[in-house]
């Protein structure tokens, strides 16, 4: 397979699934903008920050009034990471990637984009908001089950799981740092019903606010948040799970290939070191560090694999 | 449809006869379904200029364009004898010129064209083929009379809308292939891959490895690039997935550097090479040239075929054929008169009104003058550039085009239309796919049928013996 293509199809996985996290973000933050109007800038200054484009935002607005923040993250032509400039890239990328792509994935991420093109060709008013969301998500849901269903199971499928983990890896990550300071046992009121709502926040933002429940019952603490998020097998959402994935297909990968490839290392390391402390252990060492170790290591994995499989030309 | 005379070809009355039993609201319907199917696909070309609505869909007519066994013959006899002229002349152009020294063609033709390269002077292609794929542009005026109107023997496109217009009529209408027998075209791509491995170059070793060359997704025809390569099962490159390791043309993957044998480019010479065409060209490959001189790569098709389909060498096709084969033309070009030429001029002048123009180095319907549609200020517009730059331009009659009909909103409407059939051509032969593009001009009366000017496709039936 072509460096190219197993960039492209790696890139149009990371942005499908990073259309399908603002989604998430932007209903968490919808939410408690209905419902708790107080700490809506808050909040919306967070999902900015958790998106990774506050800066950006604050260039042209003044506030954090809904309509603006939702119109920004959706379709502002000056937000590069907007969902419909994201959904633009995953497109193009997906068209770089035509040939080693089923027709269905093909026509699932095509029919995604014109889909969601239409719909946000106007900005979205609020009463419309969910809908909207909701299709996003469906939409995204569309393109996995054609991945899962018709996609034959060789490098350029690993390379898409890849994509969809490292990104979901990050963007968990960046929903914990960003929010870390909630889950501090010195802040965390156990029982206090505001931390509840924010730690609910959290959960949801990753749309596991009610699987959480199932496990835990209705005991929400700022330890069982990030245990969940950090260190669950079965929670598809948290940094062990992404990287139980991540290291299955460069496993495959490397077996495909007959060889050992550095990156395959490097995932394991990052399991054995960062994803295998408990999670007091992680407390005590500091949760924001913790956290931002993890960024720095999943930045540097996603590097690696482009180094390791020649996604561009190396010079020498 | 319709013969001269008011009488329905004979190969239209079976699909006639299913017509006429047919309801028109089905028709409406399906009419709709097939432009959904074509968008959802991504069946779309990119329109350069136009920023905002910058993937368009070609217009598709459920009408099917239907010849007959013997009118197919008759026609693709004609064609492999202009395509085995049309390699006999790239040989020796760029060899020892004998049409040249036998003063059938001009040498400043040659000489001054910027479609000559003169580095493929002495240079011998595998297989000694220069044009591999060839679409070559027919009208028909008559029921007997098909005319040449062009060659298209550098980078001709298309060949991705007759395949995929077939798949669609065969979703949409399959109880009229079980009616109508149909000859098939769907063996195009594998036809394609074979045809382009038996070209392969001497350094290749074991089993050819074929590539398609694109300049990426936004090139208009991307959608057809992507399309055969995934149809042929090779990778579809781009310049900045190739360079040179070890005096072959390799492709990066994965696993490392793999040389490329059979490199089907759809780029223009220009680009090919910045080290040795245009120096700013971002698209190709630097010193691919220097590799395919050494037999390392073979190009489909190979630099320098432009020379054969120049609309300034189009009126001495008919001494090429005849040249090179020592027989008359079976197919006949279209009168052209050159403006290079004085007298030839004078009368174009005279008769502006009448004739259509094109520049010679133009394609795609840009730059052309239709003297029957065009306003008086056009055509006084059009004059002035003439005079200006003479050489510049051709001119030909306005032929009687024959119409097929296409279904519009008030029923079925006769429209011009064109056949683009496509050739291959490799050490084992010539092939030609029964049928080939059918391009309609969708306004009515006009003539010109250029996708990027309005014009749509139809599916081009052949019918069984």
């Amino acid at each position: 397979m072509l460096g190219k293509t197993a960039a492209s199809l790696f890139w149009m996985s990371r942005y499908l699934e990073r259309v399908e996290n603002s989604a998430r973000f932007i209903d968490a933050g919808f939410r408690i903008s209905l419902t708790r109007s107080a700490s809506a800038s808050d909040e919306w200054s967070s999902v900015l920050k958790s998106s990774g484009v506050i800066a950006a935002y604050r260039k042209k607005h003044d506030d954090f009034a809904s309509a603006k923040v939702i119109d920004f993250l959706l379709r502002d032509r000056d937000n590069e990471s907007s969902v419909m400039a994201v959904m633009k890239k995953a497109r193009d990328s997906a068209r770089t990637a035509r040939t080693a792509l089923t027709r269905e994935v093909w026509e699932a991420t095509n029919e995604s984009w014109m889909t969601l093109k239409a719909t946000m060709a106007k900005p979205v008013k609020e009463q419309d908001l969910p809908e909207t969301l909701g299709l996003i998500r469906q939409q995204s849901a569309l393109v996995r089950g054609a991945t899962l269903g018709t996609m034959l199971r060789n490098d350029g499928f690993n390379f898409l799981r890849l994509g969809s983990f490292v990104e979901r890896a990050d963007s968990t990550a960046r929903i914990l740092d960003v929010k870390y300071y909630l889950l501090l046992p010195s802040v965390a009121l156990i029982g206090s019903s505001v931390d509840n709502v924010q730690w609910e926040t959290i959960l949801r933002s990753v749309s596991a606010h009610r699987s959480f429940r199932w496990l835990n019952g209705t005991d929400i603490s700022a330890q069982a948040v990030a245990d969940y998020l950090i260190l669950h097998k079965q929670m598809p959402r948290s940094l062990t799970f992404c990287y139980a994935k991540i290291s299955d297909n460069l496993n495959y990968l490397d077996e495909n290939y007959g060889r050992e490839s550095a990156s395959g290392e490097l995932a394991q390391e990052i399991c054995n070191d960062i994803l295998s402390r408990p999670i007091e252990a992680i407390f005590e060492s500091g949760l924001h560090e913790y956290i931002s170790d993890f960024i720095a290591a999943n930045n540097r994995l996603a590097a690696q694999i482009e180094m390791d499989f020649n996604f561009q030309d190396r010079i020498g | 449809m319709l013969g001269n005379g008011d009488h329905v070809r004979p190969a239209y009355q079976d699909y006639k006869d299913w017509l006429d039993g047919e309801d028109v609201k089905r028709l409406h319907r399906k009419s709709a379904e097939a432009e959904a199917f074509f968008r959802k696909t991504g069946i779309t070309f990119n329109v350069y200029g136009q920023d905002e609505a910058d993937e368009r869909l070609i217009p598709f007519d459920v009408v099917p364009r239907v010849l007959s066994a013997r009118e197919w013959r008759k026609l693709s006899k004609g064609i492999e004898q202009r395509v085995r002229a049309i390699n006999a002349f790239l040989y020796d152009i760029y060899h020892r010129q004998e049409i040249l020294r036998a003063g059938r063609v001009p040498i400043e033709l040659i000489a001054n064209n910027a479609a000559f390269l003169p580095q493929m002077i002495g240079v011998n292609p595998p297989g000694g083929i220069y044009t591999h794929i060839i679409g070559t542009d027919i009208v028909r005026t008559g029921d007997e009379e098909f005319y040449v109107l062009e060659d298209n023997a550098r980078t001709p496109s298309g060949v991705s809308y007759m395949l995929e217009n077939r798949e669609t009529m065969l979703q949409m209408f399959p109880e009229l292939f079980a009616k109508i027998k149909v000859q098939e075209v769907s063996n195009y791509p594998g036809q394609l891959r074979r045809s382009l491995a038996a070209c392969a170059p001497q350094k290749c070793e074991g089993k050819p490895v074929v590539a398609v060359l694109t300049p990426g997704i936004h090139n208009s025809a991307y959608f057809e690039h992507s399309f055969l390569a995934d149809q042929m099962g090779v990778e579809l490159v781009e310049g900045h997935d190739l360079k040179i390791v070890d005096g072959r043309v390799a492709m990066r993957t994965t696993e490392g550097y793999t040389a490329i044998d059979v490199l089907y480019r759809r780029i223009d010479d220009d680009y090919l090479d910045p080290l040795n065409f245009e120096p700013h060209s971002m698209l190709g490959v630097p010193g691919i040239f220097d590799v395919y001189r050494s037999g390392g790569i073979t190009i489909a098709n190979a630099p320098g075929t432009g020379i054969a389909d120049d609309k300034a060498l189009y009126s001495y096709m008919p001494d090429i054929v005849e040249f090179y084969t020592g027989e008359k033309p079976l197919l006949e070009n279209v009168p052209t008169w050159r403006c290079s030429e004085k007298d030839e001029l004078a009368y174009v002048l005279e008769h502006l009104e009448e004739l259509v123009v094109k520049e010679v180095h133009g394609s795609g319907g840009y730059g052309m003058l239709v003297g029957p549609a065009a306003s008086k200020k056009e055509v006084a517009a059009f004059r002035a550039k003439l005079i200006d730059n003479a050489s510049n331009y051709i001119a030909q009659p306005t032929l009687a085009l024959s119409t097929v009909p296409i279904f519009t909103k008030k029923g079925l409407s006769p429209r011009h239309v064109d056949l683009r059939p496509f050739v291959l051509v490799s050490p084992n032969g010539i092939s030609i796919t029964p049928g080939g593009l059918t391009r309609v001009a969708m306004t009515k009366g006009s003539l010109v049928v250029n996708s990027s000017q309005g014009g749509g496709t139809k599916d081009t039936w052949v019918l069984e013996e």
